[in-house]
């Protein structure tokens, strides 16, 4: 199963990025091989509709889980329907390294 | 110009119908379009008429002004009245809106999650795999002042042409669909 998260730079020293859309790195992390590759987000700049952009990226790889600080108010009823599920973590200060250690519970 | 963005109205459970339609139409009745009735109109109608709560103990409850509660309530009720005297299909749909018991937090990781597959109960974190999880509904006021969420989609934000029409859905949105 593969778990999209989103990054601020494309290390796993990187920070949690708090926006989804707009985010600069997608970390996926493999829960099988426990490899993470980064992809950058070409919506990073997009003046409007980056979430359903980011959203169609994701789902093409295909996630089953996202983790990000915030989801903005286009991408629930979407994400909902492609049942890939939501995770919100709220400490921004969070590192990916940090994440991928919890993820492997 | 953009318009001042709406609270968002929170909704304990979405309507069992997704809509209703009048039967047995005059013949010579004309097939009128449907009306939108929004999520937090139907909350309110619920709250107000059904529950019999006080309009203020509604508006606490959805979290919005006891004045804005009362004009969703209103819009609710002329939606109604118009959908019966015309015979009009009525779709309850849209709205900013969120929904409480969609989301669990997890107590020791300190996240939030949604469930999308709803037929499975879930029972651990998704993120740190502990059983100390809980509906977002049974969470104490404090917990709650942390979490906003934006729902179900609906235009907020002025960019949409069809905001005086209420009930309509934002174009936007419409397109990407």
């Amino acid at each position: 199963m593969k778990v999209a998260i989103t990054s601020s730079g494309n290390t796993l020293k990187s920070t949690l990025d708090k926006r989804f859309g707009r985010c600069s790195f997608f970390a996926i992390y493999d829960t099988l091989t426990e490899k993470v590759e980064f992809i950058p987000n070409p919506n990073k700049d997009a003046e409007e509709g980056a979430g359903p952009a980011s959203v169609q990226l994701v789902a093409s790889v295909p996630v089953e889980k996202i983790v990000s600080g915030e989801f903005g108010f286009k991408i629930k009823s979407l994400l909902v329907e492609l049942k890939i599920q939501m995770i919100v973590v709220k400490d921004d200060d969070k590192i990916i390294e940090d994440i991928i250690q919890l993820l492997k519970h | 110009m953009p318009g001042r963005p709406k609270i968002i109205r929170k909704i304990s459970v979405a309507p069992v119908a997704s809509g209703f339609r009048p039967y047995g139409m005059a013949q010579n009745a004309k097939k009128k379009e449907s009306l939108f009735l929004l999520y937090e109109e139907y909350e309110a109608l619920r709250l107000c008429d059904y529950e019999k709560y006080t309009q203020a103990e509604a508006s606490s409850f959805m979290k919005v002004s006891r004045p804005t509660l009362t004009r969703i309530y209103m819009s609710a009720r002329e939606k109604i009245a118009q959908a019966f005297v015309e015979g009009r299909n009525i779709i309850i749909e849209g709205g900013k809106v969120c929904f409480d018991n969609e989301w669990y937090s997890c107590c020791s990781c300190n996240c939030f999650f949604n469930n999308p597959a709803e037929e499975k109960q879930i029972e651990i974190c998704p993120l740190c795999g502990s059983r100390d999880i809980q509906n977002y509904d049974n969470l104490s006021k404090e917990e709650k002042g942390e979490f906003t969420y934006l729902g179900k989609s609906g235009c907020g934000r002025g960019h949409c042409s069809n905001k005086r029409k209420r009930g309509r859905m934002c174009q936007k949105n419409q397109e990407k669909m």
